[in-house]
């Protein structure tokens, strides 16, 4: 089975006996149903109190939480809190920041970890199986646990600085955008996807191309990188979105308000804040986008996060 | 073409597990005009000798113990609840997997506005048992903060879970389904024959991610309680940003570090022997 398979959503599970509807079977839907429903309140009602919370001021919040208001928009309601963070923080610099990390992060993660796969797929060379396993042994170290020493270690990284129209070295990687992109670049889960899916694609074409006098490289580009839409979209969505939502790492790495992505400015903001209306507001200006390309690219959410069930 | 992936794995994988083991034996500090010193295994006699520490191991496995099986098991129920020929599956999938692309400081964020005394919750409470209940202070009362924080996690993280699951569900072949009901099998009987041993791979990947993950606890902890009240939130993870950041002690957090690892790698090993043996 290839990772990319399509979870459909017409299910397999049930099937019904042909003529119509017994009574068992009705009432199973009917409950399946109700329990459905129940379970959309439970997920949903935070999300929409927070939407709800970010149109009203304080004072109308407080006032509407014993009741069914608290998830309407009646009442004061006004883009205030909105314009309020706006006025308070620099919250486009701090948005732009995150759109630059992320965006930088998943490009590069696509071009780096595609070639490491069709090297490791497609080229003949000593070692590749090795190469190969140790990548994918380093799946099962997370994170949280070379995050303290690869903070010690970027802070003694030499990093190339302009001065003007000088360069310069100075020591440390600290609060600087690189020191939140470039550890992330290399991802051992994105090159198993893209190996899995390269090792799919039929190697004749390779055959075909360079009878016609193609380099590896032109191959790469040429043949099998545009075939590969699918596991391109997974690794982007797979990158982005930590990416995006990234936490602890620029909780220590990044000082200056100038180089603050959205998440560690919403820390700040909430701190030096005490109205929850504009702490939802700015929730919610971050949680919109993100819902938005969701539901524009749901199919391919919901195959990345699947396809990350692969792997065990 | 493969020379840059492994330029970035060397300097940003390699050389920071070398460095944890490495540094876990001297006394590194992030910023130190001093070069680090060898100092044996005083890290690991502090770490042991130190509550705080076995306090966060203590709260890391609380939170582990009772939300692996919470989330596994109510994703399991959801994906079989939208895996049932009932219209509006993709509505229903779609809500539930909303809070996945909520970015956990968001959730943090709101819960505990949500948790406030006089928050939503202890109002709805109110409400609901008319005025029969207290209003509890969730995330001040050491005895509830790390509950609160569990049913955040599960609400967060669940729609993740119940994707893994579904995709699982959907590699067992409908034939099976059919022979069963041919036989005459019930639902449950259908489920507990059928579907529970097809999801036996699935079953593993997901014990191991989930444990993993939450024996990674920390932003949570960062946003809504510092650790507090009297330590009955911190965790490991938590305990090694605080060392290793705020107090400047890298070794000590690298010493942090390796035991947070040695329970992640203990949990998979013992996952994936277990679930071995009984297939």
């Amino acid at each position: 089975m290839t990772t990319m398979s399509t979870l459909s959503t017409t299910p397999a599970a049930t099937t019904r006996a042909p003529g119509g509807k017994t009574n068992g079977t009705r009432r199973r839907s009917v409950l399946v149903t109700v329990l459905r429903s129940v379970l959309v309140v439970f997920f949903a009602f935070p999300i929409l109190f927070m939407l709800v919370s970010s149109l009203k001021p304080d004072l109308q919040i407080f006032a509407d939480l014993g009741s069914w208001r608290a998830f309407l928009p009646v009442g004061d309601v006004s883009l205030d809190n909105y314009i309020g963070v706006f006025d308070r923080v620099p919250f486009g610099q701090f948005i732009l920041n995150s759109i630059v990390i992320s965006g930088v992060t998943v490009a590069l993660g696509i071009l780096v970890n595609s070639m490491a796969a069709f090297a490791l797929a497609r080229l003949r060379w000593r070692g590749r199986g090795v190469v190969l396993s140790l990548i994918l042994a380093t799946l099962i170290v997370p994170f949280e646990t070379l995050a303290l020493p690869l903070l010690w270690w970027v802070n003694k990284l030499p990093s190339l600085e302009a001065d003007g129209f000088s360069l310069a070295f100075k020591q440390g990687w600290l609060d600087t955008y690189q020191v939140q992109i470039i550890p992330f670049v290399a991802n051992a889960f994105s090159v198993y996807l893209f190996y899995q899916y390269f090792d799919s694609i039929p190697r004749e074409l390779d055959e075909a191309a360079r009878m016609d006098g193609a380099g590896w490289f032109a191959i790469y580009r040429k043949v099998v990188m545009p075939l590969s839409g699918p596991a391109i979209a997974t690794v982007a969505i797979l990158t982005f979105l930590p990416a995006w939502n990234s936490y602890l790492w620029p909780l220590m790495v990044v000082q200056s308000e100038e180089l603050r992505p959205v998440m560690i400015g919403l820390q700040y903001f909430f701190q030096m804040n005490i109205s929850w209306g504009q702490v939802m507001a700015y929730s919610s200006l971050i949680t919109i986008p993100v819902v938005a390309l969701f539901l524009a690219f749901q199919r391919s959410f919901i195959n990345s996060i699947a396809s990350s069930g692969v792997k065990g | 073409m493969i020379s840059p992936a492994l330029a970035l794995f060397l300097l940003f994988l390699i050389v920071p597990i070398v460095l944890a083991f490495a540094l876990a034996f001297t006394n590194a500090r992030l910023i130190s005009p001093r070069p680090p010193e060898f100092i044996g295994l005083d890290n690991f006699a502090l770490l042991l000798t130190d509550p705080v520490f076995w306090a966060s191991v203590r709260n890391t496995f609380y939170f582990a113990v009772v939300v692996v099986p919470v989330q596994a098991g109510l994703a399991l129920v959801l994906a079989v609840l939208v895996n049932a020929k009932v219209r509006g599956t993709q509505f229903f999938r779609t809500i539930y997997f909303l809070p996945v692309v909520t970015s956990m400081v968001v959730v943090s964020l709101l819960w505990r506005f949500m948790y406030q005394p006089d928050g939503l919750i202890n109002r709805f409470l109110e409400a609901v048992t008319f005025g029969g209940f207290t209003g509890i202070d969730w995330l001040n009362d050491p005895t509830w903060a790390m509950p609160a924080i569990m049913l955040m996690s599960v609400w967060q993280g669940v729609g993740f879970t119940m994707i893994i699951w579904l995709s699982g569900l959907q590699t067992i072949p409908a034939e099976l389904y059919e022979a069963s009901e041919l036989d005459g099998a019930g639902t449950w009987h259908q489920f507990r024959y059928v579907t529970w041993p097809g999801l036996l791979q699935t079953r593993t990947f997901i014990l191991v991610t989930i444990t993993i993950a939450a024996f990674s606890l920390f932003t949570q902890i960062n946003v809504m309680t510092q650790g507090g009240p009297l330590d009955s939130t911190t965790t490991v993870v938590y305990q090694a940003v605080r060392s290793g950041y705020q107090q400047l002690q890298t070794g000590y957090a690298s010493a942090i570090s390796l035991a947070f690892f040695a329970m992640v790698l203990a949990v998979s090993l013992i996952q994936r022997y277990l679930s071995r043996e009984r297939g």
